[in-house]
């Protein structure tokens, strides 16, 4: 298998963590990753994306000219990415924010009000934990289990509370697949 | 089994450094390598006897980086390609003075103070010298987060071995990325003895001097002939990765990162009939010229890639004696090559 990922939003909404726990558990999965971000002189509120890699062979390549996925956060990234994704991918659209509609007609589509359901379970920061658990329930890259664990393991300075929230996000994002 | 931690590659470095018992660090933060020095801080701190210092410059980084080794102390300093071109004047210090030691380069965009995106135009200033003075450094080119670890285990090991600074030399990119990475067993015990040559209290024994001249002429030729004959002596040290060399249609030979873009290049050319073959070398000084000479007639056309102008492309050349066509294709200023451009390249080139 083959998973080539790009995620992209703006600066601040938890786009590098999200790559971060696909990376994780598909790490945990005994598979082979990669989790590349882009850098510069970029602050919150700019653009941000990272590509990750889950495959069951070695990672050629961190650099991806075609994913085979797209979590979309935000309108400028579904703009710059869109047309790039490969033939029967997925897009993953973060309703909340992306009025228009994927024009492309051969990938797999799913809108998700992230941002709506975040608002809904008290804490807007969770957006991308919904819109990540969309993402897992649609493409079963890896195992929202491993997700948690990942989770889990990349918050553990945070509360019980807040590791609660970010798995109920998940969950509420995985019913949209 | 050993535990696979998903690590940054800066901080892997780091890590590795740490597991080979390095304890003194010295250095100045720049993007893209400033996640090594903030581990180090983080991890040096907390050990008894280890020494972490964020100095006021580059220059002041690479003296103490001096100071540490001829005290005969396990020493690294990092830095990304501008703060390096600060650090070489205490580079051919330290080479001349025979002392061990790490520099990481985790190079970016040039010249000049360039971006901070990745590249790889740093190739001719470590692998030729880079300060002045007849010497080089030894240069290891890794390609994976492991193979970050892996290397910058064996560049103290070389360096100690040699009396001679080695250097990491990898990109934005690498230092940034994560991928999974373990780190083996490593036994500091086996780490050789200074005792005969290194500074401290000469209590018992007579004094010493470490300096990095010698007035005398004929005395500071005989420490460049020395130099030479280390030079000489670590070419068998020189390491090449050779993949799908049965029977390809073309040879690219790249090193780090790009080689790995290179490889997807090779699975996607699988799918159009072309057989792609690479050598990458993963010792850049020694260069691996014995493998690449070996090789190059395996294909009528060779293609160099590399994130610059064309740095390698000289080596490479040099090595093939004449013996094949070899073109170069690169990207540079911080500009990442993608497989696809690749793929694109070996196809003009076999038209």
């Amino acid at each position: 298998m083959l998973d080539e990922i790009i995620i992209a939003g703006f600066g601040g909404q938890g786009i590098l963590l999200i790559g971060r726990l696909i990376a994780q558990a598909g790490m945990l999965e005994g598979k082979q990753v990669s989790w590349m971000p882009s850098y510069g002189p970029e602050m919150r509120g700019g653009t941000a994306n990272c590509t990750v890699i889950v495959s069951s062979e070695e990672v050629a390549s961190p650099v991806v000219s075609n994913p085979s996925s797209l979590i979309a956060m935000n309108q400028p990234s579904l703009d710059k990415f869109e047309s790039l994704v490969e033939k029967d991918g997925i897009i993953i659209v973060n309703k909340s924010l992306i009025s228009r509609n994927v024009k492309r007609d051969d990938v797999e589509v799913v809108e998700v009000p992230a941002n709506d359901i975040a608002n809904e379970l008290g804490n807007l920061r969770v957006a991308n934990m919904v819109i990540l658990g969309s993402y897992i329930a649609k493409s079963k890259s890896v195992k929202m289990e491993n997700v948690f664990r990942a989770l889990e393991e990349a918050l553990y300075r945070q509360s019980e509370k807040m590791i609660k929230l970010n798995k109920e996000a998940l969950e509420r994002g995985a019913m949209f697949c | 089994m050993v535990d696979r931690l998903l690590m940054r590659g800066n901080e892997a470095i780091g890590e590795a450094a740490i597991h080979a018992g390095c304890r003194y660090y010295f250095g100045y933060p720049i993007t893209p390598q400033s996640e090594l020095i903030a581990y180090m801080a983080k991890r040096l701190l907390k050990i008894e006897g280890a020494t972490f210092v964020q100095s006021e410059s580059e220059l002041a980084a690479i003296n103490m980086v001096y100071g540490a080794a001829a005290a005969g102390g396990r020493v690294m300093t990092s830095s990304s390609s501008p703060g390096i071109s600060l650090k070489q004047e205490g580079i051919s210090y330290i080479t001349c003075a025979e002392l061990p030691c790490v520099i990481v380069n985790i190079m970016r965009g040039g010249p000049g103070l360039g971006s901070i995106q990745p590249a790889q135009g740093d190739y001719f200033q470590a692998t030729k010298g880079g300060g002045h003075g007849d010497y080089h450094l030894i240069v290891l080119a890794p390609s994976t987060v492991q193979e970050l670890a892996d290397l910058t285990i064996k560049a103290f090991d070389l360096s100690d071995k040699y009396r001679n600074p080695a250097m990491i030399l990898g990109d934005g990119l690498l230092g940034q990325m994560m991928e999974p990475v373990e780190f083996k067993e490593y036994d500091i015990n086996s780490i050789p003895s200074k005792e005969s040559w290194a500074l401290g209290s000469s209590h018992g024994r007579e004094a010493r001097t470490i300096v990095p001249f010698n007035l005398d002429a004929g005395e500071m030729e005989k420490i460049n002939n020395r130099l030479k004959q280390k030079y000489i002596d670590m070419q068998k040290e020189a390491e090449c990765e050779v993949v799908n060399m049965d029977n390809p249609d073309i040879i690219v030979v790249a090193y780090g990162i790009v080689a790995r873009i290179v490889k997807t290049a090779i699975q996607k050319a699988k799918k159009d009939g072309i057989n792609i073959g690479l050598l990458r070398p993963i010792t850049l000084y020694p260069f691996p010229s014995a493998v690449i000479r070996e090789n190059v007639h395996k294909a009528k056309k060779i293609l160099v890639t590399e994130m610059s102008m064309g740095q390698m492309v000289e080596d490479v050349e040099l090595a093939a004696c004449g013996k094949a066509e070899i073109s170069f294709y690169g990207r540079t200023g911080g500009v990442v090559i993608s497989p696809v451009e690749i793929l694109e390249e070996v196809k003009k080139l076999l038209k």
